[in-house]
């Protein structure tokens, strides 16, 4: 297990080395943007200059002295960093849960921002990739041992539940059940009067607000689950077990119970793999919702060219990622009896 | 021939590429009969479909047909680059490691799984959104086939390894052929069918990645695309206003092919692994 936690770190670091450089790397340079955007792009002005300068302290780019203030070569151009510096500090900074302050919504802190997503973009992605999981899985498994018409009727349709982008079913769902037939609101989190609290009248409002992005992600999780699961299980009907059981006359749902066991691990490490896109292609649904969660403040972000905001969000995103695929390891851990002995050998 | 023959008799593989064809016709034949015209404004912004167009006009005006025509065209030239640039990359690191073994074997792994974990559209959105002046619509797709090679990379490697101990191998081992040498004439040749079939799920990929990445804002600026169009209906509020013109066609289209390249390989799956066919 430890090995496995060494590995989940270094797979960390990785991911807040790319965090830190990539913005870094293109020839757009955040604070260029930002100048720009703010009036008065190139003029030279004092307050310009020392606008930057404040943002060039925001984003840790530059030396400062032990007052705080930033310090200045011999031409008064502020000192910059080097690169190396730079990116201990920004480590430093995220390891405290300190991710700088939003351009677009200034003088907001990121981490706050973050604060009040997150919550949403829990509440709709842990249950729908769960749930899609299972409910997947327990389909394939059937259609697989089934087999005749179910599966005839059945795989097709989840072949297409799986091809269907998330952000086609979502603008599909939101046009025909919201806007069209009016069933369930099209877009939000939930009703515009109401402030995020443990009543009933907010938690009422949000669950009707949750069922379309519920089902836009659900349905294609189930879909893909199903098709995997099914080829799975098909190669496992194949084998002598079941065939030993099958002549033993072993009841067909102890034998169904046999096979899932089996053809769930493979499907388990599936899920760890595929978990990164699961959480992209559910981004996507929000931000086509307007969910109040990450994808949503990921899409303004981008829209503005709040960097600091843009690389909160993909960092804690792939943070969030990497935990849950640790999570999915201990438990196939938990359930599959080689790897259980393997780990305590160890 | 006799796995040709078997695709050919399998009504998933015929039905995903009767589908395909036919975005492909649409994309480069029909050009040949109308006139595509993505710039000139031919009505009011919205107009319904109509007989002169058929699928109404976008929030400028411009007729829907000659959008989604080009927008197809951007979408297969992304998706083919970027499916390319995936596969010959995953390639070439999975049959390596997986031939070779060993040390080296063990850090193109480790890299492979590191890269499979952080999900590929974080980094697409890290790199596109730092790419703010020149994004043209063939470094999109390279930056997503760069992002998206380390599942064909797992999926080949599993499969050469597979392979390393074989007698034929062993055989062109000990008479002296080159690691060079066995991986082109001894164990590619095993792995054709399965490349072919790694190569039509991530073109399927890039197609679809371009459309996420263009529906968060940023997409190409040299082109228009499936994605583009999307973006733009969403954003200029034709939902709202009923255009289903202008966002219904684009989201078939793309569904379409997605779920032509999905049957396309799965039934190719059922053919060349006997074990699902029955």
């Amino acid at each position: 297990m430890l090995g496995r936690a060494g590995w989940y770190f270094v797979t960390f670091l990785v991911a807040v080395t790319i965090n830190f450089l990539l913005p870094r790397m293109g020839d757009a340079s955040p604070i260029d943007t930002i100048m720009a955007k703010s009036a008065g792009a190139s003029i030279d002005t004092q307050a310009a200059r020392e606008k930057e300068e404040a943002y060039m302290k925001e984003f840790g780019l530059v030396e400062l002295d032990a007052q705080g203030k930033v310090m200045h070569d011999a031409a008064g151009k502020p000192l910059r960093s080097s690169l190396v510096k730079q990116f201990g500090r920004y480590v430093a900074m995220s390891l405290q849960g300190d991710l700088g302050t939003s351009i677009l919504q200034y003088p907001k802190r990121v981490s706050e921002i973050i604060k009040t997503a997150l919550p949403w973009t829990l509440a709709l992605q842990l249950p729908t990739i769960v749930l899609g999981w299972l409910i997947g899985n327990l389909l394939g498994a059937l259609a697989a041992y089934k087999r005749g018409v179910f599966d005839k009727a059945f795989y097709p349709l989840a072949l297409l539940a799986s091809a269907i982008p998330a952000f086609c079913f979502g603008i599909g769902l939101v046009y025909i059940f919201g806007i069209r037939l009016e069933w369930f609101p099209a877009v939000g989190g939930y009703d515009d009067g109401l402030t995020p609290s443990l009543t009933a009248a907010f938690l009422s409002s949000a669950s009707y607000y949750y069922v379309l992005p519920f089902f836009s992600v659900f349905l294609i999780v189930v879909g893909g689950q199903a098709i995997g699961m099914r080829s799975m299980c098909i190669y496992e009907l194949g084998t002598d077990y079941v065939k030993y059981a099958k002549l033993l006359g072993i009841s067909e749902s102890k034998i169904l119970l046999y096979m899932f066991r089996n053809a769930m691990l493979p499907q388990l490490t599936g899920l760890a793999l595929a978990l990164g896109g699961m959480v992209g292609g559910a981004l996507i649904a929000e931000m086509i919702f307007s969910y109040p969660g990450l994808g949503q403040a990921i899409l303004t972000a981008i829209q503005g060219n709040d960097y600091p905001l843009i690389t909160g969000c993909t960092l804690l995103i792939t943070v969030s990622v990497l935990i849950a695929n640790f999570a999915v390891d201990i438990l196939i851990g938990l359930l599959d009896p080689r790897i259980r002995v393997g780990q305590g050998g160890k | 021939m006799k796995l040709l023959k078997g695709l050919l008799k399998t009504p998933g593989f015929l039905i995903g590429m009767g589908l395909f064809l036919a975005t492909l016709i649409l994309a480069f034949v029909v050009p040949l009969f109308m006139n595509v015209d993505t710039v000139t404004r031919v009505g009011l912004p919205y107009s319904p479909p109509s007989k002169e167009h058929w699928l109404g006009t976008d929030h400028m005006g411009v007729d829907m047909v000659s959008m989604l025509i080009q927008g197809l065209r951007a979408s297969l030239h992304v998706g083919f680059l970027a499916g390319t640039v995936a596969s010959v990359l995953g390639t070439l690191i999975g049959v390596y490691g997986g031939y070779k073994g060993g040390l080296l074997d063990d850090v193109l792994t480790v890299v492979t799984n590191l890269f499979l974990v952080i999900p590929s559209l974080i980094v697409l959105i890290l790199l596109s959104s730092s790419l703010d002046q020149g994004r043209s619509l063939s470094l999109i797709a390279l930056i997503i086939g760069c992002t998206t090679w380390t599942w064909s990379a797992r999926a080949v490697r599993a499969q050469s390894a597979s392979l390393r101990s074989r007698d034929h191998v062993s055989l062109a081992r000990i008479n002296g052929y080159g690691t060079f040498g066995i991986v082109i004439l001894h164990i590619l040749p095993y792995l054709l069918s399965y490349i072919f079939m790694v190569f039509i799920i991530q073109t399927a990929t890039g197609i679809l990645s371009e459309a996420s990445i263009s529906m968060l804002g940023l997409g190409p600026y040299d082109s228009v695309s499936l994605g583009k169009i999307l973006n733009d209906a969403i954003r200029k509020e034709a939902l709202t206003d009923g255009a289903w013109w202008a966002f219904v066609p684009a989201m078939v289209l793309v569904t379409v092919i997605a779920f032509a390249l999905y049957v396309i390989n799965t039934s190719m799956e059922g053919v060349f692994n006997p074990r699902l066919r029955k």
